[in-house]
């Protein structure tokens, strides 16, 4: 019985089998030809990415490059030193001055002030999620704080300048609602779905073999998961933190609202209730009406530059460790 | 049958021919009245940007055919987009500047003036602030960041607020050569990208200051006396208040008689031009 069976799929399986084992000639050459279009026009498709990659750093550089280079090399040294060490960013004056510094540290500043807050909640969401909270009630977090992602940021922007600004100011009695403790709040706000979802999936990539054996030895769940589980992750949660650092690093349309646009740097250094000047919000804030080729701006390239060059360490970085990550997961 | 098919579809034929022939003539027509070209585009400062587009609207209905475009990017753009010949009207919150006007001569592209409006640049505070009346030389102080207290000034003791609008806006030039006399602002001083946030922050700010147009001034902020005089309409059109400045569009060369660009211009002479000039909170140049 169970012979005649399979002989019957055989049979069935050849029958459906209709194409002859031999291609002539023309055929061969048609296949070949095929697969091979195929092929390039595949490399082509995804070559057109990597290309638009290329073709931004050269037209930033190439649009930059009026600005630094002022025929002689010490003119050229002295303008890149200024325009790395000064604070004094007056593009409209008539003595046009282009310091970068107070827009870079105006940047760094409301990065940093938005990882203090979105790298803990980030995490302890990530380990909760992974870790703690039963299935039923994770499947219905995670889509809540994917929404979060979705939201636009002129959504948020909005709600930072007419909500939060007020309310800092009648609360802490800061004389101006927009200031770096604001923006790097919405921030915070908008990085923590980034944070959570990388962080998440490398926590949960830790096997469940590893936090057995932390159990088999004693361990509590506290103790596996901190001594066991976020060291195991470690690079996965590294490169989560640098990610989030990158959304809050480019943001643009929120510290254009809500960052006071003021050009100078925080004094003292720990006053978060200053307006600071990051430099996404000066690109979008002048080059609208900035006549092509002037001086004012090239300077605006320039600070595109850095950015463009911030970011693109930062990926670096998160890579490294992403890739430091996966070889990891591999060998475990 | 085969006949009677074949003459009803030349009659159709006829029809269609009759019909578009007819189409033609009468957008020739159309396009006779209002001159050689049935679109026009309109760009510049976001000062003058709400009288553009409320004279768009209006044409609209006055000359069904013509489409017209106003985008706001601001009086530096105006004057560029005037000079490259990507508009055919220029709107302005200050006059061309040299560099502006020497670039377009070069273009084979002479602007021309037509002022539509007066708009007054009003400095305002939070209506809380017991400060009534400042002079232009105190306005200057405070944005070069000498005076930080509003006590300073004979307000209450509450740390000033300044904030400007960005520095390639018509509203921040004016402002810039009339009150602050080119003198740098301090690093201080926040910017804000139009006049609508600028309004927004002084209401919900109460040590701010901040300058607007005429026409976002309302209850929920205040406009000081600069130099004793208080910014009103009449004020305003005569000049008296200090830190007044006339609107302008600017075309390339006066616009042929007739045709809509002239239309356009001059339309803030009729009764119905007067009245949206004054809809939108600036003060129609009149000698009654």
């Amino acid at each position: 019985m169970t012979q005649e069976t399979k002989t019957a799929t055989n049979i069935s399986a050849a029958a459906e089998f209709t194409r002859p084992l031999l291609l002539t000639p023309a055929e061969d050459l048609r296949g070949y030809v095929l697969g091979y279009t195929g092929r390039g026009l595949t490399l082509l498709i995804t070559f057109v990415s990597v290309m638009a990659v290329f073709l931004i750093f050269l037209f930033v550089i190439r649009e930059t490059v009026p600005f630094i280079w002022l025929d002689t090399l010490k003119a050229s040294v002295a303008r890149l030193h200024h325009f790395l060490s000064s604070s004094e960013w007056y593009p409209q004056a008539d003595e046009a001055e282009f310091g970068a510094r107070a827009l870079i540290v105006g940047s760094l500043y409301v990065t940093f002030a938005a990882l203090i807050v979105a790298v803990p909640v980030g995490l302890i969401s990530a380990v909760f999620l992974s870790d703690i909270a039963p299935f039923k009630l994770r499947q219905i977090i995670k889509p809540v704080i994917e929404l979060l992602a979705a939201i636009p940021s002129v959504a948020y922007g909005f709600f930072a300048i007419i909500v939060v600004a007020p309310w800092l100011q009648r609360v802490f009695g800061f004389p101006t609602g927009a200031n770096i403790l604001n923006v790097s709040m919405i921030l915070a706000l908008m990085a923590v779905p980034t944070i959570i979802s990388v962080a998440e999936d490398s926590l949960s990539a830790i096997g469940r073999e590893i936090r057995e054996a932390s159990y088999g030895l004693g361990a509590t769940r506290a103790e596996t998961i901190l001594r066991v589980v976020i060291p195991a992750a470690h690079s996965g949660i590294i490169a989560a933190v640098i990610l989030g650092m990158m959304r809050a690093i480019g943001e643009t349309m929120v510290v254009l609202m809500a960052a006071g646009m003021a050009a100078q740097i925080p004094s003292p250094w720990w006053n978060l209730s200053q307006s600071v000047r990051p430099m996404t919000a000066t690109i979008a804030q002048e080059m609208g009406e900035t006549p092509k080729g002037s001086e004012h701006y090239f300077a605006l390239f320039a600070v595109g530059l850095v950015l463009l060059v911030f970011t693109f360490m930062l990926n670096m970085i998160s890579q490294a460790f992403l890739v430091r990550f996966r070889r990891k997961g591999q060998q475990a | 049958m085969r006949n009677d098919e074949q003459s009803r579809s030349r009659t159709f034929l006829g029809v269609l021919l009759l019909c578009s022939t007819f189409t033609g003539l009468t957008l020739l027509g159309a396009s006779r009245v209002i001159g050689a070209d049935s679109s026009l585009t309109i760009e510049g400062s976001t000062t003058v940007g709400p009288i553009g587009d409320a004279f768009a609207e209006a044409f609209k209905s006055m000359y069904p055919g013509v489409s017209i475009t106003v985008s706001k990017t601001g009086s530096g753009d105006g004057a560029a987009a005037l000079v490259d010949g990507r508009c055919q009207v220029a709107m302005m919150s200050r006059f061309m500047k040299e560099i502006e006007f020497k670039k377009a001569v070069v273009n084979n592209v002479f602007p021309v003036a037509h002022v539509v409006g007066m708009d007054g640049v009003c400095i305002i505070v939070h209506p809380s602030n017991p400060v009534q009346e400042l002079t232009a030389a105190q306005v200057r102080s405070i944005y070069k960041g000498e005076v930080t207290n509003w006590s300073q000034v004979g307000g209450p003791n509450i740390p000033v607020v300044p904030i400007s609008r960005d520095t390639s806006s018509g509203t921040y030039e004016t402002f810039h050569e009339m009150v602050m006399k080119k003198e740098k602002m301090a690093s201080g001083v926040e910017y804000v990208s139009s006049n609508p946030q600028a309004h927004a922050r002084v209401s919900t700010t109460q040590g701010a200051i901040a300058y607007v147009g005429l026409g976002f001034v309302d209850n929920k902020v205040r406009a000081l006396r600069i130099d004793g005089v208080q910014p009103n309409r009449s004020t305003i059109a005569k000049g008296i208040y200090p830190v007044s400045r006339p609107l302008f569009l600017f075309t390339n060369g006066y616009p042929q008689l007739g045709s809509i660009v002239h239309a356009f211009v001059t339309f803030y002479l009729s009764e119905k031009g007067q009245d949206i000039v004054q809809s939108k909170g600036f003060v129609p140049l009149t000698n009654y």
